[in-house]
């Protein structure tokens, strides 16, 4: 019975799949030789990645002053989209280690993706906090080492630095719960491999992987307890980030409701995001049979919940502003509805409140094409919704006599696109270089959610045989031989 | 099928009972007049020097006076708020666990359909559990007591803070907006439980799909209104305080506490023998639940208090300032038994599927989610009158006792294991 399942849930799997057609289905990008047009959106990725790297260059010897920020506003652009790196990094490790947890079969095809979406999501998020600090060069001032000025320390009481703990403990975390998914897959690789230097590449980076019971058994356990550990850890990782504002005194920043909810829009950006790259990546790749309808239904479906849980937060900001009865809260919301940047917060407003509302209608979060465009809607509007935050609280807060604007430089936006450059570079290699779906883990639902052995259940039956039964070939005859 | 024994239903009515008479008798005990309350006081400061001394400075008189009059409406509070206590968390764990039930349509979950029956069970206590509630909160609109400061007129006139938030509460509005949750709730919930009952009789797969939908409108209606009831129902009595997050914290209580029923009760019918079709794997994701949503409320309490803490508003500061000062025991202690405890018991993959280990984590996690509504609504209307005395401890006997009785004769009524459930087959075939 432990292949059982309900004959109610939709196939996993499409089509007529075997072992082999998994592996082989997985193993193509890999093997084959990449076409015009990667190379055409590689290229162009690179180009935005180098140029985001002159801005960058140019930030650091020049000086922050290069970009739009002044007195009163000293985070805008910087941290915006730190955070919304941040928070689109999420999703990989919600689908991986939440949707382990609790044992859904369907993260299996879209994990792997995830996951590299969230190492290199983070890795631009992590940009951020070097390039945005005045003197990057004593950047590991923040770190506690001992040192000749009498030992001095950091203070541990400053969320910026426990955002240097959150990060880098996430990165790593996240880094080796796959690193430790791979290694199956690219011995899968490893072991088809017939060019020695591809043999020789993936043999070191599955690290001797070869199989046994025993091995599989404590790469289970390993993959639980980590998945137990990345889910605080994500929840925590997004919360200290949520803390640099809400443990401030600015109205508009100092809100208990920011840890949850900038959780809950971590998760709400980073599905669209997957869906972005997996509704692509099923068509490019051809997985069309294991990145199905049902796996974008289900991403929309999250969606849609995070986002109304977002929208349930964004009302109850503005009830709690208008019940606390603290004029400057008061304001801070007046102002983002009806102030000079009306516009961000409208269109945050409709990218995330009423988009995600779409996917009540089973017709739309079961198109492909609505739920792509939809998933690229909510990536505006929740960089609107940091951009919000942060800028519109700092712009107009306690005395009038700071209040002021902010615009972008080009260089504030050249690094921005740098980063998009950068992901796009790394998410690209990785879709040619890694297996990008869990092929092992995939192989393990083959038989209970593959549409194939559904149909032998419908048909014959719950305790069908779901294998081909082991036919014996006739023997050959030796009595002639033996009687002579 | 099971049936409520003699001996469930005699503890029921013995607990009812025992409950009643200490809650009257703490009515009763209560303290009526300004004198009994001045009489009580000097007996507490007898041999106190100092206060003898000042007390005949004529300012001090004055000061002492109105001091007297202080203590006299936090007593006078001190049997409201008990029952108010139990009456809410009852009333909460079962909507909690109601929508834990909810969920469990909404995401198809495969594991959970053999323990539907006990969810529903717990989930029937929401009516007697709302009624109760309405009838406090009707008293309170009458002033006969002073839980909801706001209700009172006299009050809110002096108080220009209260005043400006008379929009919202005003107990026109707040008695409409309770009974369009409670209405919902219930209604919603009795639509839903009387369809996985139809199913029971008729194999038709619309029934299903129709409570799949209903569940994801009731989740949707709940998340919406379970955070305006914890502003009405909670937040409100400290008037003046405010926090965004309120809502979610109060939810993650009430979930975990609500969990938490439902596992108690399935192990005491599997030990009875109602429930062979259910099997440790059950009771281990059940105690998963459990450890999950401690750590959730933990992660909720703690930013909710990290945050205020650390930037020391005012405003904010005042509602941990009076729950460090004046109960700092429970206070804390709720914090220590509703985080260390399930954490380092409920950790273990084998605890979770041992009866007597769930059950000792389960009631110690009752009871801090017990304190846990005690330290959020006490401080605002005993102060630091507070005690855990005889008004405390039978208003939860009486309302333990009702919710046993309401629960298992509900339980008593229906087949313990549902049929037709497209899911049944997976479910009872269950192995973790």
């Amino acid at each position: 019975m432990s292949h059982y399942e309900a004959p109610i849930r939709k196939p996993l799997i499409t089509g007529d799949k075997s072992y082999h057609d998994v592996t082989l289905d997985v193993v193509r990008p890999v093997e084959g030789k990449a076409n015009k047009s990667w190379w055409i959106v590689f290229s162009i990725s690179l180009i935005a990645f180098l140029w985001g790297l002159g801005c960058i260059i140019y930030t650091v010897s020049t000086g922050i002053g290069t970009w739009g920020l002044n007195k009163t506003i000293g985070w805008a652009w910087d941290i915006t989209n730190f955070v919304w790196w941040v928070g689109i990094g999420h999703a990989g490790t919600l689908i991986s280690a939440v949707l382990l947890l609790f044992r859904q079969k369907w993260r299996m095809s879209i994990n792997r993706s995830a996951e590299a979406m969230t190492i290199f999501a983070v890795v631009q998020a992590g940009l951020f906090p070097i390039i945005h600090m005045g003197r990057p060069w004593l950047a590991y001032w923040v770190l506690p080492i001992p040192n000749q000025f009498g030992s001095l320390w950091v203070n541990f009481n400053s969320p910026l630095l426990w955002d240097v703990f959150a990060i880098s403990t996430y990165l790593s975390v996240s880094l080796v719960f796959w690193w430790t998914g791979l290694l199956p897959d690219f011995a899968m690789i490893r072991d088809r491999a017939v060019k020695p230097f591809q043999k020789k590449i993936y043999g070191i980076l599955s690290f001797g992987w070869s199989g046994r019971a025993k091995d599989w058994q404590r790469f289970e356990e390993i993959h639980l307890v980590l998945a137990g550990l990345a889910t605080p850890l994500v929840l925590s990782v997004h919360t200290i980030v949520s803390f640099d504002f809400a443990t401030s005194v600015i109205p508009g920043w100092h809100t208990t409701i920011f840890p949850p909810y900038f959780v809950a829009g971590a998760i709400f950006s980073g599905f669209a995001m997957v869906n972005t790259l997996l509704i692509t990546m099923r068509k490019v790749s051809s997985l069309e049979a294991y990145i199905t309808h049902q796996h974008i239904e289900l991403m929309n479906i999250v969606i849609m919940i995070t986002g109304s849980i977002v929208g349930v937060a964004y009302i109850t900001e503005l009830f709690m502003a208008w019940y606390s009865g603290v004029e400057y809260e008061q304001f801070a919301f007046l102002n983002r509805a009806t102030g000079p940047y009306w516009w961000a917060y409208w269109s945050m407003m409709t990218c995330n409140v009423i988009s995600p509302q779409f996917m009540w209608f089973p017709k739309l979060r079961r198109s492909i094409m609505f739920s792509f465009f939809i998933s690229i809607v909510v990536n505006i509007g929740m960089w609107f919704e940091r951009f919000v935050i942060i800028a519109t609280s700092l712009h107009r807060d306690y005395m009038p006599s700071a209040w002021t604007m902010f615009s972008p430089t080009y260089v504030d936006i050249g690094i921005f696109v740098g980063t998009i450059g950068f992901f796009f570079v790394l998410f690209l290699l990785y879709a040619r270089t890694f297996p990008v779906i869990a092929q092992a883990e995939l192989k393990s639902i083959l038989k209970s959610s593959g549409e194939k052995y559904k149909k032998i259940r419908a048909e014959k039956g719950d305790d069908a045989p779901l294998h081909d039964p082991y036919k014996q070939e006739a023997k050959p005859d030796f009595t002639n031989e033996f009687n002579k | 099928m099971y049936k409520m024994s003699k001996n469930v239903q005699l503890t029921a009515i013995i607990l009812m009972i025992v409950g009643a008479v200490g809650l009257i008798y703490s009515f009763v005990d209560t303290p009526s007049s300004v004198e009994e309350v001045k009489e009580m006081l000097a007996n507490d400061h007898h041999g106190d020097e100092a206060n003898t001394a000042n007390a005949a400075n004529a300012d001090h008189v004055d000061d002492h006076d109105s001091h007297a009059e202080h203590v006299l409406t936090q007593l006078k509070n001190k049997p409201w708020t008990a029952i108010y206590t139990s009456s809410l968390f009852f009333f909460l764990l079962a909507l909690g666990a109601f929508a834990f039930y909810a969920i469990q349509h909404a995401s198809q979950a495969g594991w959970s359909p053999v323990l539907f029956r006990v969810m529903e069970g717990v989930s029937h206590y929401m009516l007697p559990g709302a009624v109760i509630l309405i009838v406090i909160f009707i008293f309170s609109a009458l002033n006969m007591n002073h839980l909801f400061i706001w209700m009172d007129p006299e009050i809110v006139a002096n108080d220009s803070i209260i005043s400006a938030k008379t929009g919202y509460l005003n107990i026109p509005f707040f008695f409409i907006r309770a009974l369009i949750y409670i209405g919902g709730w219930i209604l919603l919930s009795r639509v839903i439980i009387n369809n996985s009952r139809k199913l029971d009789n008729n194999p038709d797969i619309r029934l299903h799909k129709k409570n799949f939908k209903l569940s994801a409108i009731f989740l949707v209606f709940f998340i919406v209104t379970e955070s305006m009831m914890s502003w009405d129902w909670i937040m409100s009595i400290d008037t003046h305080w405010f926090s965004t997050l309120f809502g979610w914290y109060v939810f993650a209580s009430m979930f975990v506490a609500g969990i938490t029923a439902i596992a108690l009760i399935t192990i005491y019918l599997k030990k009875l023998g109602y429930m062979e079709f259910v099997n440790d794997s059950h009771i281990h994701d059940l105690a998963k639940f459990m450890f999950g949503m401690s750590i959730f409320w933990t992660y909720l309490w703690f930013s909710q208090f990290l945050l205020i803490w650390y930037s020391n508003i005012p405003e904010e500061i005042v509602y941990y300032a009076a729950r460090i000062q004046d109960y700092k025991i429970p206070f804390f202690g709720m914090v220590a038994i509703n985080f260390l405890f399930p954490l380092l018991i409920l950790m273990n993959s084998d605890f979770k599927r041992i009866n007597w280990i769930i059950v000792f984590s389960g009631i110690t996690i009752l009871v801090g989610h017990y304190l846990n509504f005690y330290v959020m609504i006490a401080p605002g209307t005993v102060g630091e009158s507070w005690s855990i005395g005889i008004p405390e401890i039978s208003s939860v006997l009486l309302i333990a006792g009702l919710f046993i009785f309401v629960v298992f004769n509900a339980l008593g009524k229906v087949n313990l294991l549902p049929k037709n459930n497209p899911f049944l087959k997976e479910s009872k075939n269950y192995h973790y």
